[in-house]
């Protein structure tokens, strides 16, 4: 039903490091790799191989370049995927009841079956978590890995979602964020974890960690450039060879 | 916002429909037998017909009974059930216009209310996502049903009734241009508030996730026809509404026959307004591409 719960049992959710992420993209690939092997349709491409390729993802990283008034410029690379929002207006304006939020852990899912690829939930996500599947009709969107976390089949490490589990530089962290004593509320009350675009009231379930502050600029003596060289010339075997070297043909 | 035909003929061509109803089921002009056959025939086309229209952008329309269910919380799906409920009463109404010869006005009543229920759920499809400001907002219920309520009094050649309400249609269409064009700003969204880097400092799109397009963007940051969004403003505005109540006012005594001219102009004038009324909105997940 597209009534959301009033409170879940967990709110399971990512926390992504953006001091940490190096934007490889790792995520990326693994979530598409899982996600079109596993639950529900595949995730299609078109024109792979051609001139303007054009595919499903459930998980892009975008890349920022954040100026600051003053010192240098920083790159910080975005991973965003669904964030399983408490308030999740995809699901409320959803027409068949395809699009739910699970009470028993808060993950936000599409029942493809009764999916009629109408489009709207991705017209009503501010995030663009929701792509409409162009091969097969069907809102696609990030399922937590749903069939991962759950999956007695797995070894007990692999079960959290693949981009959590493939990310080298262990940016993405997965957990209950309902649950403040969790390793991930932990983390994100430490470090001022916070949410996107809070003013649409979404009250999203992944939270984002800040950059960390970067080191200030050593301070460099205005005169440095007319100090004495410390050292003039090479001496010893390295003076020789410097010598030999500049005497040959076709030396400066 | 993607400017899909299917989507502009359904709002376009099922606001004029259920505003015929709407009249019709008012007694508005009271008709019956061929000429009610007549009247209702061009409102059920086009009611039905833009309905039909709507399911083309559909991934799967086989499923569309499925659409009916989340009426509690979806305002597509309580435009789906209104409309049907409407199709369904004004079905009755004018089978006894047209073939008893007779008003059941209570039913007539009750398929008014429903008509005009279904282009406010109509409306309320854009004006609910918070995520488009330039539809999140009141003056996109009210235009939507006010050019219905025009049109459809217009179609049904109450041209004493038309011609005020095309004239407040257009007013409305107005407010919703020109209020719509201050919305994005004052929802406050940007791409500091996307990214909450802005404590930082100013935030610049530096590299997409992708080298080519995707689904978000070809969807909800559609940027065209912008450049004349002028032109075609002042030009739906003549069409829509300029043009037919001219028509009707100086040359209504000549007869039926210039509702015909009026109500071509009114459409064309329309379908150019609701093209960009989608042309021109701008969703809230573009600021995550440096665009809007």
């Amino acid at each position: 039903m597209t009534q959301l719960p009033a409170t879940t049992a967990k709110k399971l959710g990512l926390v992504i490091d953006l001091d940490t992420c190096v934007g490889c993209h790792a995520c990326v690939v693994s979530c598409k790799g899982w996600n079109t092997e596993n639950y529900g349709a595949p995730l299609s491409d078109q024109d792979a191989y051609g001139a303007k390729p054009s595919g499903t993802f459930l998980n892009r990283v975008h890349s920022y370049e954040v100026q600051p008034a003053q010192g240098e410029a920083q790159l910080i690379h975005f991973p965003k995927s669904c964030l399983h929002c408490e308030d999740a207006p995809c699901v409320t304006v959803c027409p068949t009841g395809a699009s739910y939020k699970r009470v028993e852990d808060g993950i936000v899912l599409v029942n493809e079956s009764d999916c009629i690829g109408c489009g709207l939930c991705a017209w009503a996500c501010p995030y663009g978590a929701r792509e409409l599947d162009q091969e097969e009709g069907v809102m696609k969107k990030c399922t937590l890995c749903v069939d991962r976390i759950y999956n007695d089949n797995l070894p007990e490490e692999d079960r959290q979602p693949a981009c959590v589990r493939t990310c080298p530089a262990g940016a993405r962290h997965f957990g209950d964020l309902g649950d403040p004593e969790s390793d991930v509320s932990v983390l994100v009350a430490e470090r001022g974890g916070f949410d996107l675009m809070p003013e649409q009231g979404t009250k999203p379930v992944n939270k984002y960690l800040p950059p960390r502050p970067k080191d200030a600029e050593p301070e460099i003596d205005i005169l440095a450039p007319f100090l004495d060289p410390v050292v003039p010339e090479a001496k010893g075997f390295l003076g020789w060879l410097d010598n030999a070297l500049s005497s040959m043909p076709g030396a400066k | 916002m993607h400017p899909a035909p299917s989507v502009i003929i359904f709002t376009v061509f099922s606001g004029l429909g259920f505003g015929m109803l709407f009249w019709l089921g008012l007694g508005q002009p009271l008709v019956v037998s061929w000429t009610a056959f007549f009247f209702y025939l061009i409102a059920y086309v086009f009611a039905v017909g833009g309905l039909l229209s709507s399911m083309f952008h559909l991934g799967h329309p086989e499923r569309f009974l499925k659409a009916f269910t989340q009426w509690k919380t979806s305002w597509l799906s309580r435009e789906g059930v209104l409309s049907v409920a409407t199709l369904i009463v004004m079905a009755l109404y004018a089978a006894a216009e047209v073939f008893l010869y007779t008003q059941y006005a209570v039913l007539g009543l009750i398929g008014a209310l429903l008509a005009l229920g279904t282009v406010f759920g109509t409306s309320m499809i854009y004006a609910q996502l918070k995520t488009v400001p330039r539809w999140n907002h009141w003056t996109t219920p009210v235009m939507f049903m006010v050019l219905s309520l025009g049109g459809g009094a217009l179609m049904v050649g109450e041209i004493w009734t038309a011609i005020p309400l095309l004239v407040i249609a257009g007013l409305a269409q107005l407010a919703h241009w020109f209020l719509g064009d201050g919305q994005f700003k004052a929802a406050g969204s940007t791409m500091e508030s996307a990214t909450q880097l802005g404590s930082i400092g100013k935030v610049r799109a530096f590299e997409p996730p992708h080298t080519g397009t995707n689904y978000l963007l070809r969807e909800m940051v559609h940027q065209i026809g912008r450049k004349h969004a002028q032109t075609l403003r002042i030009l739906a505005i003549v069409l829509a509404v300029v043009v037919p109540v001219l028509l009707l006012l100086v040359f209504s005594s000549l007869g039926h026959w210039v509702a015909v001219p009026a109500v071509l102009s009114h459409v064309a004038g329309v379908l150019m307004s609701r093209w960009l009324f989608f042309a021109q909105a701008e969703h809230v997940v573009g600021l995550y591409y440096g665009q809007r």
